[in-house]
C-alpha cells in the first residue's frame, strides 16, 4: 500500500543544507500498525510529512496505492490528504475559536455534502475517538489537551481514510490521556485502518506491530513487535 | 455547495475574530470618509462662490468711469465723471446683441424710517436693472418705466436695509422712508442674494435714476453702466463694440486715453475660480495624505496578521482543502471588508459633509468621482494586501506554511 523507495530530502537554508533523510526505501501493507520511532532530528518527522503528503521528498519515489505521489499536482495532493489520509499533528492543529463540530467538519469544506450529513459524520466520528458529546459546541481553545487531539483524531477520520498518520499524538499529553488516545488507535486498528504513528516513547511503540527505527535520516531498524498478532 | 461554504467560512472567519476585522474596517472607513468630507467642503466652496457671482446678473458686462487725472495725478477708477444717461442710450440702440442695459448712479446717504437710521446704498437706476442684475421682487413692484420719466419719489428696499429700518419680517412696502430730508414711499421688497460686506445687494434702496439725480445727487453723471449679453460666448464681441462705441463718443483715439473701463463677468468668474481650485487642491491633497495614511493601516492590519493566517492556510491546505478554495475564501474575506468599510464610509463622509453644512454654514458637495476614488483606493489596498499574502500561502506546501514563522 506504502511503498518507498530511496527517498531522500534536503532542507537548503542559506549556505547550509541539511539532508532529513539520505535514502529511505520501505513498503507498509494494508492493515499493518507501524510506529516509527528515532531520536529527535532522525529524520522521522519528515519522513511522516512525506508520507502524509503534505510534503514532497527532494528525490526518490513515494507510490500510495500505486500511484505515484510525487507526479500528483496540488489540487490532486489536496484531494489524496482529504479522502485517502486521514492525519494527526503532535501540535493538534485546530482551528482557533472555532468550535469542535465545525474542525472536524473542515475537510468535508467545498464537497458536495450536505450539512445534515455533516454533522451526523462529524458526530459519529467525534464519538468513535472518545469525545463527550456537551463538549461539541465549545471552541477548540477551551479544550484540554487530551480533548483536542481527541478533536484531531476525529477530523482525520471523517472521510474514512484507509490509512491513519499520527506524527507524536501523545507527545503534548499526560501518560493517563495518552493511555486513551493509544487505546482508541487500538480501535481504529480492529476495524481495518493501516495506522502509522511515530514516536520517541517505547511504551508508545509497544502498541504497534511493526517498529521502524530511524537515525541519522536512514532506516537502522525494521522489526516485527514481539505481542505480534500479525 | 462551495458558494454558500465560501459565504459561510467567510463570515465565521471575520466574526471569530472581532478586533482584527474592527480594525481593518475602521482604517478604511477614515480614510474614505475623510476624503469624502475634504473633496465635498472644497467643491462647495467653489461652488457656492460661482454661483454668487452669477447672482450678480447673467452675461453682464459693466462699464465704469475712468480716472479722474489733474496733471499726472490720478484720483482713481471711477472717479471721473465721464458716463452719461447719453452713453448708456448710446449703447442700447448701437450695439448689436445685448439683452438689456442699466444705468445706474450709486451713493451712499443716511436713510431714516420711524426713528430707525442706516447708511446704506441708494442705487438710482431703471425698470430693466432686474434683468441685467438678477434682482428679483420679493413683495410688491420694482421701479416703473412711468416712475423713471416723472422722476416718483418711490423706493424699492433690500432685505438687510430693511431689517434695519423696519425690523426683521416688517412688511416696508407702503412704508415712508426718509433720504436726505426727501420722503420716498416704499414700493417693493427685493429678495434676498445672501451677499456679504461692503458690496451687499441685500443692503440697498432702489430709487429712479431721475429721481436720484434730480433730488439726490444733482448731477448727470453714473457711476456704472450695466450691460447683459445675449450669450455668453459673444461677451468679448459685445465688450469691444461698447469701448469702440465710447471711445467715439468721447472722442479718446485709442483705448489706452479711454476715460472709462470695463470688466465682464466671465473675468470675475475666471479669477474667483483659480482661487477656488487652488483651495480644493489642498482640501484634496489633505484627503490624499488620510487616504494614504489609512492605505497604510489596512496594510499593516492584513499584514501582521500573515503569521497567523498562514499557518491557518498550511492547515485548510493539511486536511485536503483545494488551493483555489483557500484562495476564494481570502478573497472574499479581504472584498467583504473592504466592502463594509467602504460603505460605512461613504455613509460617514456624506454625514460628515451634511453635518458641516448643517453646522458650519459652509456650503459642501458630496462628489461622485471623489467617492469612487476613496473607494477604490482603500478597496484596492484592502484586496491586494489581504489577498497577496494568502495566496502565497496558498502555494506552499502544506508543512511549509504550517512551519511559517
Amino acid at each position: 500500500m506504502i511503498e518507498c523507495t530511496n527517498i531522500s530530502k534536503t532542507y537548503v537554508s542559506g549556505d547550509v543544507e541539511t539532508h532529513a533523510l539520505r535514502g529511505v526505501n520501505f513498503r507498509i501493507d494494508k492493515g499493518e500498525f507501524v510506529a516509527i520511532i528515532g531520536p529527535s532530528g532522525s529524520g522521522k518527522s519528515t519522513l511522516m510529512h512525506i508520507l502524509g503528503a503534505l510534503d514532497v521528498p527532494t528525490s526518490g519515489t513515494y507510490i500510495l496505492d500505486g500511484q505515484e505521489v510525487s507526479k500528483l499536482d496540488d489540487d490532486e495532493l489536496s484531494a489524496l490528504r482529504r479522502e485517502r489520509i486521514g492525519f494527526v499533528f503532535q501540535s493538534f492543529n485546530l482551528l482557533p475559536r472555532t468550535t469542535v463540530l465545525r474542525n472536524v467538519m473542515l475537510p468535508l469544506l467545498y464537497t458536495d455534502t450536505t450539512d445534515r450529513e455533516r454533522e451526523e459524520r462529524a458526530r459519529r466520528c467525534l464519538a468513535c475517538a472518545g469525545m463527550e458529546e456537551n463538549k461539541f459546541m465549545n471552541l477548540s481553545n477551551q479544550l484540554s489537551g487530551g480533548q483536542m487531539q481527541r478533536v484531531a483524531i476525529a477530523r482525520s477520520l471523517i472521510n474514512n481514510p484507509a490509512i491513519i498518520l499520527a506524527d507524536e499524538p501523545t507527545g503534548n499529553l499526560d501518560t493517563k490521556t495518552s493511555a486513551v488516545v493509544m487505546d482508541t488507535f487500538r480501535k481504529l486498528h480492529r476495524t481495518g485502518h493501516t495506522i502509522v504513528i511515530i514516536t520517541h516513547e517505547p511504551e508508545v511503540a509497544a502498541y504497534a506491530d511493526r517498529i521502524i527505527t530511524v537515525r541519522d535520516g536512514i532506516i537502522e531498524k525494521d522489526v516485527r513487535n514481539g505481542h505480534g498478532t500479525s | 455547495m462551495v458558494a454558500i461554504d465560501l459565504l459561510k467560512e467567510t463570515t465565521a472567519s471575520l466574526s471569530g475574530n472581532k478586533i482584527r476585522s474592527g480594525l481593518t474596517i475602521l482604517g478604511i472607513v477614515i480614510g474614505i470618509a475623510s476624503v469624502i468630507t475634504m473633496v465635498a467642503i472644497g467643491q462647495g466652496a467653489q461652488s457656492s462662490i460661482s454661483e454668487r457671482i452669477q447672482s450678480i446678473g447673467s452675461n453682464l458686462i459693466i462699464v465704469s468711469p475712468g480716472a479722474q487725472r489733474t496733471g499726472g495725478v490720478s484720483a482713481g477708477q471711477g472717479s471721473s465723471q465721464t458716463l452719461t444717461l447719453g452713453d448708456a442710450d448710446a449703447i442700447g440702440n448701437g450695439v448689436q446683441d445685448i439683452a438689456g442695459v442699466a444705468p445706474e448712479d450709486t451713493h451712499r446717504y443716511q436713510v431714516t424710517a420711524k426713528g430707525n437710521n442706516t447708511n446704506t446704498q441708494v442705487i438710482g437706476t431703471v425698470p430693466s436693472y432686474t434683468d441685467v442684475r438678477n434682482v428679483a421682487v420679493d413683495s410688491g413692484n420694482f421701479i416703473t418705466e412711468y416712475q423713471r420719466q416723472t422722476s416718483a419719489k418711490v423706493a424699492v428696499i433690500g432685505p438687510s436695509a430693511r431689517d434695519e429700518l423696519f425690523g426683521p419680517d416688517a412688511d416696508p412696502v407702503g412704508q415712508t422712508i426718509r433720504i436726505k430730508n426727501i420722503d420716498f414711499q416704499v414700493i417693493g421688497m427685493t429678495v434676498s442674494k445672501g451677499g456679504t460686506g461692503f458690496n451687499n445687494a441685500d443692503d440697498a434702496i432702489y430709487v429712479p435714476i431721475t429721481t436720484e439725480q434730480h433730488y439726490l445727487s444733482g448731477d448727470t453723471y453714473l457711476t456704472s453702466v450695466s450691460v447683459s449679453a445675449r450669450d455668453s460666448n459673444i461677451i468679448p464681441t459685445v465688450q469691444q463694440d461698447i469701448t469702440d462705441l465710447l471711445l467715439s463718443r468721447h472722442g479718446a483715439s485709442d483705448s489706452a486715453s479711454a476715460d472709462f473701463s470695463i470688466i465682464n463677468q466671465a473675468d470675475i468668474i475666471a479669477t474667483a475660480s483659480s482661487v477656488t481650485s487652488t483651495f480644493t487642491m489642498l482640501l484634496a491633497s489633505i484627503a490624499g495624505i488620510s487616504l494614504l495614511v489609512g492605505g497604510i493601516g489596512i496594510m499593516n492590519m492584513m499584514l501582521t496578521t500573515v503569521t497567523e493566517r498562514t499557518h491557518e492556510i498550511g492547515l485548510r491546505k493539511a486536511v485536503g482543502i483545494r488551493k483555489i478554495h483557500i484562495n476564494l475564501q481570502f478573497l472574499m474575506e479581504a472584498v467583504m471588508l473592504t466592502f463594509f468599510g467602504g460603505v460605512t464610509g461613504i455613509v460617514l463622509g456624506w454625514g460628515t459633509s451634511l453635518l458641516v453644512s448643517h453646522f458650519a454654514s459652509l456650503t459642501t458637495q458630496v462628489s461622485t468621482s471623489s467617492i469612487l476614488l476613496a473607494f477604490g483606493v482603500s478597496a484596492a489596498v484592502g484586496i491586494v494586501f489581504g489577498f497577496y499574502p494568502a495566496r502565497r500561502a496558498a502555494n506552499l506546501s502544506p508543512m511549509e506554511a504550517l512551519r511559517y514563522e
